[in-house]
């Protein structure tokens, strides 16, 4: 049975369901991608940042060097500061300028662009920029922001929160009546996600289109054009943003970047090329921008280990700024409306705080505030567990909502739209071996302590025009569109306004495309991002691509097969309903003609059209949006297995199983490369990847080799086994699945530990478990 | 994160590189492995970069019955490929596999990683735990340093900015040699946070214990060797705690506590084996 986890259900062909090999890899395998650093303009020259060596401060005073090119932000004029605007009632605005010029509110903040010929010789004129800084305390934690008198980063707020909500469903009869309480208190540290290509951007003047074109690695081409046109003070069609490669994204550039604005000011004004690629010491400090939470958590349950109430505090560290456009909260609103999970209960009070600090400006990351919120609600559901006396994964089971229960709206008005989520716990249990385990030996040959943990979630996907109207986003996203064209000779264009990051939508629309019109898979060239020649879209995040623009592609797809239909039947002397697609040429009953004889027709033969043919050709503009807007739920269980070294802290994952269903899955290969790249960046969470500040506001991890990103010896061989409950909302029944994998393994691994040391009854509470913690815990269990 | 203006020699001989460095600002380049970070992230600026990459002096190898001299420009991946004959039974292959990843392994250097100097670095643990000798090249010719001398602190050795390290000598192992070296390290290839090695040669009574990493020069336990060649690995294993407790006592208890760990298992490792 094993044999068979990697591989779940396949279709014939090259359509929905294909397990087809991504087109793109040819490239980007082959080393021939080509991505910002890539890039090569006559004349084009190098840009370095200077950024600020302290986490709080006045700049008192700033010097150039003689003769040097050298900007500050008096320099940058007309360009304005991002300032992100929320609809959410209480969220207060951070005016976060390009450069800082008066205060400096983290390390890292730019301060000074630097130019010359190469970007070398601009970071010797960095080094050459006098600034004088008079240090203030800074805010490093969440408790030191919300202490009372902490001094405070945004001094016209009063305090130093962007915002703080809270919800009660209406908690108090079951914290006066449950009989099992349990208290928790738990943090996930801050991260610095890693896209393999880091951040950068190439801007130039193209004087022929009176442009500002900018080449920028990013997930929102079409988004960052009107944030940057906003700030720069220009109309938007003097803007064009053309991505790339890019390689890799996570939220990471899901934002309007500082450095971007820069760039683009200088290409603007100076009408020549300019160049800024971010390297890894940049990002590591500058970039520590994710995933750090703070939770005290109360859990009422009854004897059996029936979750009846959850009773939450949620901090996070929000950093100095707001990014835009997701906000400084959008963390936060995930955060308290995702905790409950894929529970069943009825009783849930949470306050949750967005508190400025003197780090990097948060960002969403891959999973948004999920792989917090998961990893916290499972730990809660363990603690369960232990305070009831019973197998972790039984409490879970009976807690899940049932498949029965489906479509259910959960407590915090989440439509979780179908699945059968104890049926993909009961199969996750099942491949770890469980019960099998709990019969056998509890340490292994070498003395380490052994455990199993799980972890079940729901992925909120293809969030929708209204939920991202609740979240108060200056941008909310509609429909996405798409344009798809039969050329002369029979191949197919399709181009939509996402860019691919990665995630194989180069393939995956080619499949949409495909299974609509039949054209061979081959013939089908797909092209993304640029605003130039795509079509508008908000872009590649939240899980959202391919039922978004999947659904574009399908309906512009749709409305171009039944022009070829038509044509088809002309040609064939049949009717259009009696035509069809099949091994890449058109049929009615025996005969049958090729796609070039449609485009033929249509471009070069006009006189062999039938009468009356519809005039928008044969190609079509067309966007999707599901009509049932509150996103769509895939969920996944995952199960670990780990050896503990108690002498050591060395965690080691035995054995990681992963049921998942995303619906109808377009490329299942796809589906599971994301699911494992995800799984990767959640061992990263659980077992080795922060972000720790000093006291002074100091990132302490500012190379890799203090910054741990697990490697392939650290990950386990994931084996996944699919499940689709197509969704009853979406085209084809998809539904997201980018994210998920990342979500759960914090839970699950952190659950595994516990069990694994329950013989020691130690227990962690902290990601990531570094063996600093596990000795930690061992010790305190020992004390 | 570029490096700051240098300028650039590829040096000859070993004489010639010598020489270069007496002319002053001038710093040794071998695999460029923790040199070419240090300069990128300009916490090293040197003015001039002699390479000696291709000095085929720091390639030679010359051995007998007691002693193999290894020359300091053998990267990681020739020692862990086998490309010079074996005399340390199989223990500097298993070692080179240890460091870093494949890619590091394929330019950086012993000598690179003994004059670097970092107490976590692999060879400085293990040169110094089979007691070898380092030989030194300077504008008057070669000396001989022993390894234990070698290493002042962290990052820090007894060469002058003028001299080239050549080669290090090392003991042959014999047949009856077991030898035991344990890395604690939470990632495959990362620097140690914990390095225990103990060898036991009953041929030529060579026995040593060495508990090295981070904070400084590696320690050996010469009364745990003793044991461990008057009585075994259990004898050994019996006294670890008490002579840790004393020769590490300026280590925290819990970084003492790892550095008895890496020990005891490479004592353990090596009965095993
Ligand atoms: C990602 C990464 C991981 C690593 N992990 C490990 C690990 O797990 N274990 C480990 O031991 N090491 C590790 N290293 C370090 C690696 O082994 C380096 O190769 C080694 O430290 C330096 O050797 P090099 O030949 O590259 O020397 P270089 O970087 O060229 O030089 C280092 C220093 O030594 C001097 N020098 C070099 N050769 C001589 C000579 N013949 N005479 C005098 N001075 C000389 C240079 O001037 C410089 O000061 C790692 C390095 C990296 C980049």
């Amino acid at each position: 049975m094993d044999g068979m986890d990697q591989h779940g259900p396949a279709v014939a062909g090259d359509g929905i369901g294909a397990r087809l090999r991504r087109k793109e890899d040819a490239r980007l395998l082959a080393g021939r991608g080509q991505y910002v650093s890539d890039i090569r303009i006559a004349g084009m020259r190098d840009v370095a940042f200077l950024r600020s060596p302290v986490a709080h401060a006045r700049i008192l005073s700033r010097r150039k060097p003689e003769g040097a090119e050298v900007f500050f932000l008096d320099d940058l004029a007309g360009v304005k500061p991002i300032i992100t605007r929320s609809a959410i009632p209480g969220y207060k605005l951070s005016e976060w300028p390009v450069m800082a010029a008066d205060r400096v509110r983290y390390v890292g903040e730019v301060v000074a662009m630097c130019l010359a010929d190469s970007r070398a010789a601009a970071e010797d004129l960095c080094e050459q920029v006098e600034v004088e800084y008079e240090e203030l305390t800074p805010i490093t934690s969440c408790a030191a922001g919300r202490a009372p008198g902490a001094p405070l980063l945004h001094e016209h707020w009063g305090d130093n929160l962007f915002l703080q909500t809270s919800f009660d469903s209406g908690i108090a009869p079951v914290i006066e009546s449950a009989p099992v309480k349990v208290e928790l208190e738990l943090s996930c540290a801050r991260q610095t996600m890693h896209p393999m290509e880091g951040k950068g951007v190439v801007a130039w003047w193209d004087h022929r289109a009176g442009q500002l074109v900018v080449h920028s690695s990013t997930q929102v081409p079409h988004v960052i054009r009107a944030g940057l046109a906003e700030v720069l003070g220009i109309p938007q069609a003097m803007l064009r943003v053309a991505p790339p490669d890019i390689g890799g994204g996570f939220g990471y550039k899901c934002q309007l970047q500082p450095e971007e604005i820069g760039v683009a000011w200088l290409a603007l004004t100076r009408k020549a090329a300019f160049r800024w690629v971010e390297d890894r010491r940049e990002h590591l400090v500058a970039g520590a921008n994710a995933r750090q939470h703070h939770y005290k958590l109360t859990a009422y349950a009854d004897t059996r280990g029936r979750l009846l109430g959850l009773d939450a505090e949620v901090s996070v560290d929000t950093g100095a700024y707001s990014v835009w456009p997701f906000t400084a909260v959008l963390e936060a609103a995930q955060a308290g409306g995702n905790l409950p999970g894929p529970y069943d209960f009825r009783a849930y009070r949470c306050k949750v705080f967005s508190v400025a600090t003197n780090k990097p400006p948060f960002a969403p990351y891959r999973g948004v505030a999920r792989p917090g919120v998961c990893f916290a609600i499972e730990l809660t559901i363990d603690a369960i567990a232990r305070a009831v006396g019973r197998e972790a994964a039984d409490v879970r089971a009976e807690n899940l909502v049932p498949g029965a229960a489906m479509p259910y709206v959960n407590v915090t008005n989440k439509h979780y739209d179908s699945g059968d989520y104890p049926a993909s716990l009961a199969t996750v249990r099942e491949m770890i071996g469980l019960d099998a385990f709990r019969a056998g030996p509890k340490r292994d040959a070498k003395g380490r302590y052994l455990g199993i943990g799980f972890a079940t979630y729901t992925e909120q996907s293809a969030h929708g025009t209204k939920v991202f109207a609740t979240w108060g986003l200056p941008l909310v996203p509609g429909h996405d569109q798409a344009h798809v064209k039969l050329t002369p000779d029979g191949a197919l264009e399709v181009k939509a306004g996402i860019p691919t990051i990665g995630q194989g939508l180069e393939t995956t629309l080619a499949q949409v495309a495909h299974e609509m019109l039949g054209v061979p898979i081959g013939d089908i060239r797909v092209t993304l991002g640029d605003t130039a020649t795509t079509p508008f879209s908000t872009g590649a995040y939240a899980s959202r691509g391919m039922v978004m623009a999947g659904g574009a592609v399908a309906r512009a797809a749709e409305v171009v097969a039944g022009r070829v239909k038509a044509i088809a039947a002309h040609l064939l002397q049949a009717e259009a309903k009696d035509v069809v697609f099949r091994d890449g040429r058109i049929h009615a009953g025996a005969a049958s003609v090729s796609y070039a004889d449609i485009g033929t027709a249509w471009y070069i033969r006009p006189e062999q059209l039938p009468e009356g043919v519809d005039t928008g050709g044969l190609e079509a503009t067309e966007g999707y949006k599901p009509e049932t807007d509150n996103g769509v739920f895939s969920f996944a269980s995952h199960a670990a297995k780990v050896a503990v070294d108690a002498e050591t802290g060395h965690v080691e994952i035995l054995d990681y199983c992963i049921a998942e269903d995303c619906g109808r899955m377009v490329n299942p290969m796809i589906v599971e490369g994301q699911t494992y790249g995800g799984a990767a960046q959640g061992v990263g969470s659980a077992l080795f990847e922060e972000s720790p500040y000093d006291e002074a506001g100091q990132p302490l991890a500012s190379t890799l080799v203090d910054y741990l990103l697990p490697g392939p010896a650290e990950l386990p061989r994931f084996r996944i086994r699919h499940t689709e409950t197509l969704s009853p909302h979406t085209a084809h029944g998809i539904k997201g699945v980018g994210e998920g994998g990342a979500i759960a393994p914090a839970g699950a691994i952190v659950n595994a530990i516990n069990d694994a040391l329950s013989p020691l009854g130690a227990l962690l509470s902290d990601i990531p478990a570094s063996p600093e913690r596990v000795l930690a815990a061992v010790a305190r269990a020992r004390a | 994160m570029k490096a700051a203006a240098f300028d650039y020699r590829s040096a000859g001989s070993v004489a010639e590189a010598v020489a270069l460095l007496a002319e002053g600002e001038t710093r040794v380049l071998a695999g460029g492995q923790s040199l070419g970070p240090s300069m990128n992230l300009r916490l090293a600026r040197p003015q001039r970069l002699v390479d000696v990459k291709r000095v085929a002096e720091l390639r030679d190898v010359a051995a007998d019955d007691a002693v193999c001299r290894l020359g300091a420009g053998w990267t990681h991946a020739e020692i862990e490929d086998g490309a010079m004959a074996d005399f340390s039974q199989g223990m500097l292959a298993q070692v080179a596999h240890g460091i870093a990843y494949r890619a590091v392994r394929n330019r950086g250097t012993l000598g690179g990683s003994l004059a670097h100097a970092d107490p976590a670095a692999d060879w400085v643990n293990t040169v110094v735990a089979l007691g070898g000798t380092l030989v030194v090249q300077g504008p008057s010719g070669q000396r001989r340093v022993a390894s234990e001398d070698f290493m002042l602190g962290a990052f820090t050795t007894a060469l002058s900015g003028d001299e080239v390290l050549v080669a290090v000598e090392l003991p042959r192992l014999g047949a009856q040699a077991r030898w035991g070296y344990h890395k604690l390290c939470r990632k495959t290839g990362e620097f140690a946070k914990a390095i225990g090695v103990a060898v036991l040669d009953p041929g030529s009574g060579l026995a040593r214990v060495l508990a090295g990493a981070v904070e400084g020069k590696p320690v050996t336990l010469p009364q745990t060797a003793e044991r461990l060649r008057e009585g075994g690995p259990a004898a050994a294993l019996a006294l670890l705690p008490e002579e840790a407790e004393a020769r590490l006592a300026h280590l925290a208890p819990n970084e003492r506590a790892l550095r008895v760990v890496a020990v005891r298992r490479a004592i353990e490792a090596m009965a095993e084996g």
